[in-house]
């Protein structure tokens, strides 16, 4: 696994249940306080172990934790940027899907995303088809049966803070995974496309954020 | 005799207006395509249609936009941007001669916004106008910023909103890189520090004295301005009697004071290190003057001598000193130096113990 996903979920734990808390979640996970460094590359088996301690610490389920991930990561601004490069609406956005994988290669071409298909359905239904670990259409490697275990509910919990951040009103829904490994969809409902005020989003980034 | 090509072939030419310029002779000029110019404008939102003598007919949306009321109709080309490169084209002329080869321009109203272009004449006279399209050149990001771009201001085949997510991506990626950069020269650093230090007295070690020393006689040796030092080698006395009378515990918590008494009278860029059971070395920078030597030796000898509680019981030691000064060697030489404080050390232990024996040009061992 990306040392980034492992990063993420080590920050999102820290930031959110605080640094007391991780500590707790890396003895029992069996690994050192410090954590995890973004660059580099870990066994699948330690962001698993990570992910159960954190779960068992916190009594929640994995993929509640997992969704709350999502939200965190658009919470961080940089990444927030990235996505709302799909585009000016929420139903761009989530057109631009279709690209994620291809983009976050470009950017870092070891992550691993799993392809992403969107499939539009009538009355402002989509159908967000995540491929399940098995060689793709599109030349690219296939995810690990961890990233694609991991995927799903993140990116819901990704999709619920993005339609917030385009003030859009949805409905996301992840069904239960089918028995053994596959493909899963997430199933989103868009209500109303402008439906709050979202956040400001500028194509060019502010001088003072280039320079630091 | 010339018999007529197979009819099958030549028919298929004459329909196709996709055929290339260089064409079999037999085939008509190919079709002109018309475009109105809100249609160039969706292809390039930035082209420039120019009349022959460089006047703007027509401007694509996205020039429109970060030219502003500059662009009006008729305005001259030249009057909105200049030609950095090559930087002879100031016309018209100029522009025709150039040919299908790259432009590199600049908008004349700040911020000068950089760019790219082609220009392709519309005709073969000089009166038939050019059509000039642009991009953004590397400054892309700031332009976008400056211009306050959006994803609509580039066409759908332009690449240049995933250059700027790439630059983004980029920069989180180095910015995590820096942070991991940071890390591990923070871990090299107390890595560092803990190899070159005493791990009981937290003074410095063996291997940090001789790096010392070796860059002192380095800087001694290119430098003439380098400033001198006096080395002292300190041995305490009656240690051995505390350690076996008192245990090991009493022995460190007496080095222990003997390293706090130490840096308590030596200067912050002085160097303490302890090179063996109870043997110090003192590099004592920009220190030469005799009585001053003398005069610290004894106070740290007094210092020494105070008795320090160990548990229920009262530990009493000495210390004997030995010193040598840079300025009497010609190369400050670390081995030679350590050598001859060693011998004043012993000087001062035959002499009775809990004295200062400093070692002057002509007690020194010939090199």
């Amino acid at each position: 696994m990306h040392g980034l996903v492992n990063r993420s979920l080590q920050c999102f734990l820290r930031d959110t249940y605080g640094a007391d808390l991780w500590g707790a979640v890396a003895r029992r996970a069996g690994i050192a306080a410090d954590g995890f460094e973004a660059m580099q590359v870990y066994d699948d088996a330690l962001t698993g172990a990570v992910l159960d301690a954190a779960a068992q610490q916190l009594a929640k389920p994995p993929e509640a934790l997992l969704e709350d991930l999502g939200a965190y990561l658009v919470s961080l601004e940089p990444l927030r940027r990235l996505l709302r490069f799909g585009g000016v609406g929420y139903a761009d956005f989530l057109h631009s899907l279709d690209d994620l994988q291809g983009r976050a290669q470009l950017a870092l071409p070891d992550l691993g995303l799993p392809a992403l298909r969107l499939v539009a359905e009538p009355d402002g239904r989509f159908a967000l088809h995540l491929e399940g670990g098995g060689p793709c259409c599109c030349g690219a490697a296939p995810a690990s049966a961890a990233m694609a275990q991991l995927a799903p509910p993140v990116l819901a919990g990704v999709l619920r803070a993005m339609a917030d951040d385009y003030g859009a009103l949805a409905l996301i829904d992840l069904p239960d995974p089918p028995a053994g490994p596959g493909a899963r969809v997430i199933h989103i409902d868009l209500l109303q496309a402008r439906y709050a005020k979202g956040r400001r989003f500028h194509l060019g980034l502010p001088v003072a954020e280039v320079a630091s | 005799m010339t018999a007529p090509r197979p009819s099958l072939q030549s028919s298929s030419l004459q329909t196709s207006s996709l055929q290339p310029a260089h064409a079999a002779p037999a085939a008509p000029p190919a079709a002109l395509l018309r475009l109105a110019p809100d249609l160039l404008g969706a292809l390039m939102p930035m082209f420039l249609w120019l009349d022959g003598r460089g006047r703007v007919l027509a401007a694509g949306p996205t020039l429109h936009k970060i030219c502003g009321r500059a662009l009006r109709p008729g305005v001259p080309v030249f009057d909105l941007i200049e030609i950095t490169r090559p930087q002879r084209i100031s016309g018209m002329a100029d522009l025709r001669g150039h040919g299908q080869r790259r432009l590199h321009l600049a908008l004349r109203a700040r911020p000068r916004t950089g760019l790219r272009g082609i220009a392709v004449p519309l005709g073969p006279g000089a009166e038939d106008g050019m059509l000039l399209t642009l991009s953004f050149g590397l400054t892309v990001a700031e332009a976008v910023r400056a211009h306050a771009l959006t994803d609509g201001d580039f066409a759908p085949t332009d690449l240049t909103v995933e250059m700027l997510y790439l630059i983004e991506a980029k920069s989180a990626v180095m910015g995590e890189l820096r942070g991991l950069n940071l890390r591990l020269e923070r871990a090299h650093r107390s890595a560092m520090a803990e190899a070159l230090t005493d791990p009981l007295t937290g003074l410095a070690n063996r291997r940090a004295l001789e790096l010392a020393l070796e860059a002192a006689a380095q800087s001694g040796g290119r430098d003439e301005a380098a400033p001198p030092f006096a080395l002292a080698h300190l041995d305490l006395d009656f240690f051995k009697q505390v350690n076996d009378t008192h245990g090991h515990a009493a022995g460190d918590a007496v080095l222990t004071e003997v390293a706090r008494i130490l840096q308590a009278e030596t200067r912050e860029h002085d160097l303490v290190a302890r090179v063996g059971g109870d043997e110090f070395v003192l590099v004592l920078r920009a220190m030469t003057d005799l009585a001053a030597l003398e005069a610290l030796g004894q106070r740290i000898i007094a210092r020494l001598e105070a008795p320090v509680p160990v548990g229920d019981a009262i530990a009493t030691i000495s210390g004997s000193l030995g010193v040598v000064i840079s300025v009497d060697y010609p190369v400050a030489e670390p081995e030679r130096m350590l050598a001859d404080a060693d011998r004043a050390l012993y000087a001062s232990k035959h002499a009775g113990r809990s004295r200062v024996t400093i070692l002057r040009k002509g007690e020194l061992q010939e090199a």
